[in-house]
């Protein structure tokens, strides 16, 4: 039997150490090699695209990108590993791994535990991204982004719109464009209290908005438009969303 | 007959040094002159001529009282209560009878001595009633606060990740391991003691160093203490598990959600009559959804609360994209009683 390829993904030195350490002891029972470490959740969505991991040990509670959020990032590849979270303690993350069927370790980890859970995720592919979802009640902090053969994240927080154009989203940054291949419904869902719906194909920052104008444009009715921080171009407003818009200004 | 004494904390007179008691004392002695305005007189107008009446007679005597309380607070704390508050009637009716004899010279005194000596002995005995019952109620209550310092304090998840580093240095370095689980010990004797009673800042200072070291095992160069403990009166008084939480929250909310190096500041200095406690951290304002902040901050601030009623304060700011929380209490030495 080959040696199991494990990644180990953790914010303390010495969990990672540990984890190492037991991945020896039960090395007769289940062979392994440790192929990565990561010490947070950015570097782990970096470094395991390229590791050839089978199996993922993933601390939940790290700086940057939680676990789960980094556990819905990578089963995007198309050999993304099977994942088996680690958890000192976090009730709510226990709950969901359980009502979701998703593989979890507590620490201090159990060499026993740590064989077993290494077994059962040998065969299993990665996490089906609908059980991540359902687990992580939590919006996400990063977009992942269309660019060729790796995951590229995009803070939500440098996000000043999406807009719906034809098959795609595209999200803008002050820098850039990017292609979002998500809809711009289930966005609006998850980041409601981030952005503010301003025409049917169209989510805008609440905090990057700066102002309105009101532009006739030809034989069209006069409308209102918004404009940005840090982008030139202004986009309009929808006449039937325009009381919301207008409402949040007055709160402004 | 035996008696059975079935309650543990004996009554104890309040510490008329107390900005909290003193204000109690005036604001109930005037509320009294004022009622006994309203009831005696004949109509509104009549009332508040009656009541200024009343606090020109009362108030100098009202304050002298308090004053000389005020002076005598250390040695009243030291006597038995019935005598405390037999002391406490004989100052009141000392005075009583000053006021009593100087008006007695002018011709607008209503009230006879007699009078004088039944209301002023009334109204004593109605506050210190007062005070015994505002004691005996938070009794209870302090109780409770070592429940809540216990249920607030050490998260979970500082415990479980202490005792995995721990694991993980034990083949390794097993005299480091040793050390580890000794501050352990030491933090959780400090959680498991009486709340109620007050700890020396010289021991809250060195649980803040055992606390700091197992947080360093487990972080390693993430995390950075400055400590500015120099001119931290040792021998203060204050009550347990005030400094440690915030410190556990400054790495908890400060270091954790970073991937770099953070520093948590330490200070602690005695200025004057005031001891003063800062501890600062880097400041993530994305992460401030791990909730849990609020509620260590709003315990601590109600057993100061507790301890020293409204001279103790704590606010939290946030400068410099660091976040920083000061406490203020009363420097309180170690001979001083508890309240």
């Amino acid at each position: 039997m080959s040696a199991l390829r494990v990644f180990v993904a953790d914010d303390e030195a010495p969990a990672r150490d540990r984890l190492r350490e037991l991945l020896e002891d039960i090395s007769d029972e289940v062979p392994s090699e440790v192929v990565g470490e990561a010490r947070n959740g950015l570097e782990t969505v970096e470094r395991v695209p390229g590791s050839g991991a089978q199996v993922l040990l993933l601390d939940i509670h790290m700086p940057g990108i939680g676990g789960l959020e980094v556990a819905r990032h990578l089963a995007r590849l198309s050999d993304a590993p099977a994942v088996v979270f680690v958890t000192a303690h976090d009730r709510h993350a226990v709950e969901a791994f359980e009502l979701n069927a998703l593989d979890y370790l507590l620490k201090p980890v159990r060499a026993a535990r740590l064989a077993a859970a290494l077994k059962k995720a040998q065969g299993a592919g990665p996490p089906a991204d609908a059980s991540l979802e359902r687990a992580d009640a939590r919006a996400r902090e990063y977009l992942p982004v269309s660019e060729r053969h790796r995951i590229v994240l995009v803070p939500v927080t440098d996000v000043l719109y999406l807009k719906a154009e034809q098959k795609y989203v595209t999200l803008r940054t002050r820098e850039r464009e990017f292609l979002v291949e998500e809809s711009l419904v289930s966005l609006e869902q998850e980041f409601a209290e981030r952005f503010v719906r301003i025409h049917r194909n169209c989510l805008v920052a609440r905090a990057a908005i700066r102002g309105f104008e009101r532009a006739a444009a030809g034989e069209e009715e006069a409308h209102w438009r918004v404009k940005l921080e840090g982008v030139p171009e202004a986009l309009p407003v929808s006449r039937r969303q325009w009381p919301v818009v207008r409402a949040l200004v007055a709160e402004k | 007959m035996t008696s059975i004494n079935q309650n543990d904390t004996p009554d104890v007179l309040p510490d008329f040094r107390n900005l909290g008691v003193v204000a109690r004392i005036l604001v109930a002695v005037n509320v009294m002159a004022l009622t006994a305005a309203l009831y005696s007189a004949t109509g509104w107008m009549h009332a508040r001529d009656r009541f200024v009446e009343a606090a020109a007679l009362i108030e100098p005597m009202l304050l002298s009282v308090v004053l000389v309380l005020y002076i005598v607070a250390p040695r009243l704390q030291r006597m038995n209560y019935v005598a405390g508050c037999a002391a406490v009637l004989g100052i009141a009716l000392l005075f009583a009878l000053a006021t009593h004899a100087y008006w007695a010279r002018s011709e607008t005194l209503a009230a006879g001595l007699g009078r004088t000596f039944v209301l002023t002995a009334l109204a004593v005995a109605l506050l210190l009633g007062y005070f015994r019952l505002r004691a005996r109620a938070y009794s209870p209550a302090l109780a409770e606060a070592r429940l809540q310092a216990l249920q607030a304090r050490i998260r979970p998840h500082f415990l479980f990740n202490s005792l995995n580093a721990v694991l993980s240095v034990i083949r390794r370095d097993p005299r480091r391991a040793e050390r580890a689980l000794e501050d352990l010990a030491d933090l959780f004797r400090t959680l498991m003691s009486d709340a109620r009673q007050f700890v020396r800042l010289a021991d809250e200072i060195a649980l803040l160093e055992r606390y700091a070291s197992l947080e360093q095992l487990r972080l390693g160069e993430r995390l950075r203490v400055a400590w500015e403990i120099d001119a931290a009166p040792s021998d203060a008084l204050l009550p347990p598990l005030v400094l440690q939480p915030l410190l556990e929250n400054a790495v908890y909310h400060g270091i954790e959600p970073g991937t770099g190096v953070g520093e948590v500041l330490v200070h602690v200095e005695r200025r004057g009559d005031r001891v003063l406690a800062r501890i600062e951290n880097p400041y993530h304002p994305e992460h401030q959804h791990r909730a849990g902040n609020r509620m260590a901050l709003d315990n601590i601030r109600e057993r100061l609360m507790l301890f020293f009623d409204a001279e103790a304060r704590l606010e939290t700011r946030i400068v410099d994209n660091r976040f920083r929380v000061e406490i203020e209490m009363p420097y309180r030495a170690e001979r001083s009683p508890a309240p």
